[in-house]
């Protein structure tokens, strides 16, 4: 059975009929080729599949894509700028090291954007229990958490993170 | 060796903004129409027969497309293993496995398979599909595999697939003669890769009537071969591509669901099959590391000296031979790289059992012997009353030692050195003092140190070859291909930078593929052993050379001066005697183009076959508070120590070790597959097989002793699996300073502990 949803995904409404059992992932990926959006395992347990959904973070592989009706949705692909220039969240991923192969990352990302809105001023304990739906097998986490704590901080100064362009033959 | 300041030097890796972005494609994420979908049918025993089948119904269900039993795929046998070919049939791995199977040696073989429409359809399929069995019975270890009356679990060889020893002196004479003898038992875990990527792969027909395979593969060119060994077509009818690859650790260091993929594309007329494994296929029926046993023996004098150490291993290879003796009967090396002894016996086995098959991972059984001997080296060194790590220095290998286990001669060897830096740094001293305030009451704290010893690739025991190709672009850019494999390590940025400081150019103006491609890239083995920065650096090295003097050597024709009075330098051609500029390398590189009289494009390449091997080092040092009414610990404070030569990228590498640490702790501490006794998995999920989260870690800290290894081609060593050899050891270590309970098999999770310390009455 199918049923026609409304939403904003990144910025932009969309109407989109979907199968009542099918999941958010699956449409993302398998409908709309928004592949930044990972499965690492399906059932709830990674936070590969993170996305923001009305300002909180849930596991698109759990989540049906008929719940999206009516609500804004945040993806991977929805957080740099419009010139293509990064968050600060990302750029201080980039930055400090805190990507090694990159499957985690949009889960990752995601979970870190949203809860440092939730919280402007994290202890480092606070970060790690943030993220602590969000598996990664490459990076210990050590950078990771480095990189919120980074973004957290230069907010706080109200400085800048200067935002990351891609270099080559500047 | 380093020259233009590009090596040694923090680059962002240049993959980093894709990723952040979701831009990066992996393979799961390419646009291929009318793609149909594969599932293997599992058995749901150990260790047997399917006598039949019963396919009416699931033939039925919809959206199949056909299903396919053992019979109706190729029969030939093949490994899985991850190595080069070998030219001498007796080197080569055990080829033992069809595409699919009837007879049984895991649970959860591939039985049968089908392909439908969609995934659903084919999982909806596969529950239709009726099996009769011929039960035999299961053996899940080395010991009841090896009882006299067990049955075969391949017809064509025995159980143990092999059985040697190695070593020197006379052992049990040494052992007498020596003031203590300290026998002890270790076991160690079959731990699991967890890529956070599971196994993919989509193979079909291409345009040229050949197949093309993208997958999540660590070594494409091995994966290669392997396909057209075991579906029966020469390996040139096969291209395989690799995209950026969620980790691999190992796991894809083996050739696991390619051909089968490959082989069903075949069947199905050429559509393209795609297989995207679960998590819970992912953890228990891909390979594991190998689960060792070990019975050890060392003879210590009251001075220090070490006089004999007598090992027997038990490898517990599960169902297939896959990377089989390799991992077991590696550790005799490793040992003798580390320790001064009189005499030494290294004996090992490889036992076929029923549990998940063992391969490649991260460490490569180093991991394993290291738990066995930083453990009973400390008991050593507490036996005579010596501070584990003034015992582990009097006992270090001398520089230049030639190891004859391995042939080797271990220059630059700097175990010592990142012992005595580890005191320091991680406050050994002071920590100890600390942990003797905490030896009563219910929380005991203790420290612990462990060492160990690793190869740069596996040259003299396996083949070490790497190809590179650099190509000058119109603005002074170079593209550089290789058939190396980034999986994540950041391998393609060190490379870029090795390409960047030889050619005399910055970091930024080097291009690197996200793409591997068998028809493209140039010959290399892959990605294991912590070859690459090693190996393929040589292979950068020599293309970038030849690409330099291929420039100068064009610009010596078009500027009239002679090659040798030049270099390039920060991007521009120079003299070399006082740097000043000559000619801009972007309009040198235009003018290689295009120029009437001189324009031809330049390219370089090389391909490389390296005989030698650098040995690097290091150590964990560990603090632990026990909960001894719990049975848990916490890890207070932990920090490695790495001797790798010359660091070409601190962020990377730190990275590295910070990965690898969370790994080896976790090896430690929480991580092994179950089974029940008839050999079925219980906790293949992420919620019962415990990888570390980040409230499971504790900042993780270290730091390098550096320095300009004389064989590696950038003055680098191996670096990517070390930094999880030694952590499980030096927490064993620490929870003995802690409750005087030497715990020797892991992982030392609550309740093996709680009862450990019950057993010891210390509760
Ligand atoms: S894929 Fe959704 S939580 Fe793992
Ligand atoms: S970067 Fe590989 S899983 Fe996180």
């Amino acid at each position: 059975m199918n049923q026609t949803i409304e939403f904003t995904l990144n910025g932009e409404t969309m109407h989109y009929s979907v199968d009542v059992r099918q999941s958010l992932l699956e449409l993302l990926r398998d409908e709309l080729a928004l592949t930044g959006t990972k499965e690492g395992c399906g059932v709830g347990e990674c936070g590969a599949c993170t996305v923001i959904v009305d300002g909180e973070t849930v596991d698109s592989c759990i989540y049906l894509a008929v719940w999206a009706d009516g609500k804004t949705l945040t993806t991977v692909e929805g957080l740099a700028a419009e010139d293509g220039s990064l968050s600060d969240v990302q750029t201080a991923y980039v930055q400090d090291g805190a990507v090694q192969c990159g499957f985690c990352i949009p889960g990752m990302v995601l979970s870190s954007t949203q809860f440092l809105e939730d919280n402007p001023t994290p202890t480092r304990p606070e970060i790690k229990r943030a993220l602590s739906g969000n598996m990664c097998r490459c990076t210990g986490y050590q950078k990771i958490v480095d990189a919120v704590a980074d973004v957290a901080e230069k907010r706080q100064e109200n400085a800048d993170i200067a935002p990351v362009k891609f270099t080559r033959h500047a | 060796m380093a020259k233009n300041n590009v090596i040694g030097k923090t680059e962002q890796r240049w993959d980093a903004i894709a990723k952040v972005k979701g831009q990066a494609k992996f393979t799961a994420d390419f646009p291929i129409n009318h793609k149909l979908h594969a599932k293997i049918l599992r058995s749901t025993i150990a260790h047997g027969y399917v006598t039949a089948y019963d396919i009416t119904e699931a033939e039925q269900m919809p959206g199949v497309v056909k299903i396919f039993l053992p019979e109706d795929l190729p029969q030939n046998k093949f490994g899985t293993a991850g190595h080069p070919w070998s030219m001498v049939p007796a080197k080569r791995d055990i080829e033992d496995r069809t595409l699919l199977t009837r007879h049984v040696r895991v649970y959860g073989d591939d039985i049968a398979c089908v392909v439908a429409k969609t995934e659903l359809e084919a999982i909806r399929a596969l529950e239709k599909i009726k099996v009769t069995y011929e039960k035999y019975p299961v053996y899940l270890t080395p010991k009841a595999a090896m009882a006299d009356n067990a049955r075969r679990i391949h017809e064509e060889r025995d159980n143990v697939i092999a059985d040697t020893s190695v070593g020197y002196g006379d052992v049990a004479k040494e052992l007498k003669a020596a003031d203590y003898v300290i026998k002890e038992h270790f076991h160690t875990p079959m731990q699991q890769h967890v890529h956070m990527e599971n196994q993919v792969a989509v193979a079909w027909q291409s345009e040229d009537q050949r197949w093309t395979c993208i997958s999540s593969t660590q070594i494409p060119y091995i994966c290669r071969r392997i396909i057209g060994q075991a579906v029966g077509i020469p390996w040139s009818q096969i291209r395989v591509q690799k995209p950026f690859i969620g980790g691999g650790f190992g796991n894809k260091q083996e050739v696991i669901i390619e051909p089968l993929v490959v082989a069903l594309s075949m069947a199905c007329g050429g559509r393209p099959v795609e297989m995207n494994l679960t998590r819970e296929e992912s953890i228990a029926y891909t390979r594991t590391r190998h689960a060792i046993d070990y019975d050890l023996a060392v003879g210590v004098n009251k001075d220090g000296s070490i006089t004999a150490i007598d090992c027997n291993v038990y490898s517990n290879q599960g169902g297939y031979a896959s990377h089989g003796h390799a991992i077991g009967g590696k550790g005799g090396t490793f040992i003798n790289a580390l320790y001064k002894t009189e005499s030494l016996r290294y004996a090992a086995k490889t036992i076929y059992t029923n549990v998940a098959t063992a391969g490649a991972m991260r460490g490569y059984g180093i991991p394993q012997v290291m738990f066995a001997l930083e453990s009973i080296m400390d008991d050593a060194a507490e036996k005579i009353g010596m501070d584990p790590i003034d015992f582990r220095i009097q006992n270090r290998r001398p520089e230049g030692f030639l190891n004859t286990l391995s042939h080797v001669q271990q220059f630059n060897f700097k175990i010592d050195k990142c012992l005595e830096k580890g005191r320091e740094a991680f406050h050994w001293d002071e920590k100890l003092q600390d942990s003797l305030k905490y030896k009563t009451g219910s929380k005991r704290r203790g420290v612990g140190v462990a060492g160990f010893s690793y190869g740069s690739g596996t040259y003299p025991f396996g083949l070490e070859t790497a190809g590179a190709r650099l190509t000058l672009m119109p603005d002074a850019s170079f593209k550089l291909m290789l058939g190396a494999t980034e999986i994540g390590q950041g391998a393609d940025t060190a490379f870029s930078q090795m390409a960047a400081d030889t050619i005399g150019v910055g970091y930024d103006k080097i291009i690197r593929d996200a793409m591997s491609d068998t028809d493209i890239d140039p010959f290399d083995t892959g990605s294991y052993a912590s070859r690459q920065t090693y190996i393929t650096g040589f292979a950068v090295q020599e293309a970038a050379e030849k690409m330099k003097q291929k420039i100068l050597k064009r610009a010596s024709e078009m500027y009239d001066i002679r090659p040798e009075y030049m270099d390039i330098v920060d991007g521009n051609i120079v003299y070399s005697h006082n740097d000043q500029k000559i000619a801009d390398l972007a309009d040198f590189a235009m003018s290689s183009f295009y120029d009437m009289e001189h324009g031809r494009a330049i390219v370089a390449e090389s391909s490389v076959n390296i005989h030698n091997n650098s040995y690097a080092s290091g150590c964990t040092l560990a603090q632990v508070e026990v909960d001894i009414e719990t049975g848990q610990i916490e890890l207070l404070s932990v920090m490695n120590v790495h001797d790798s030569g010359k660091i070409i990228n601190p962020i990377l590498a730190e990275g590295q070790v910070d990965g690898g640490m969370a790994m080896g702790i976790a090896y430690g501490l929480s991580e092994g597959v179950r089974y029940n006794e008839a050999g079925k998995p219980l906790n293949n999920n992420l919620m019962d097989y415990k990888i570390p989260t980040t409230m499971d870690l504790p900042d993780l800290d270290h730091t390098f002793v550096e320095s300009e290894d004389p064989l590696g081609p950038y003055g680098n060593k191996s670096l990517g699996e070390n930094p999880l050899c030694s952590p499980a050891a030096a927490i064993r270590n620490a929870v003995k300073n802690a409750t005087g309970v030497a715990i020797n098999s892991n992982p030392l999770a609550s309740q093996h502990v709680f009862e450990q310390l019950k057993q010891a009455h210390v509760i």
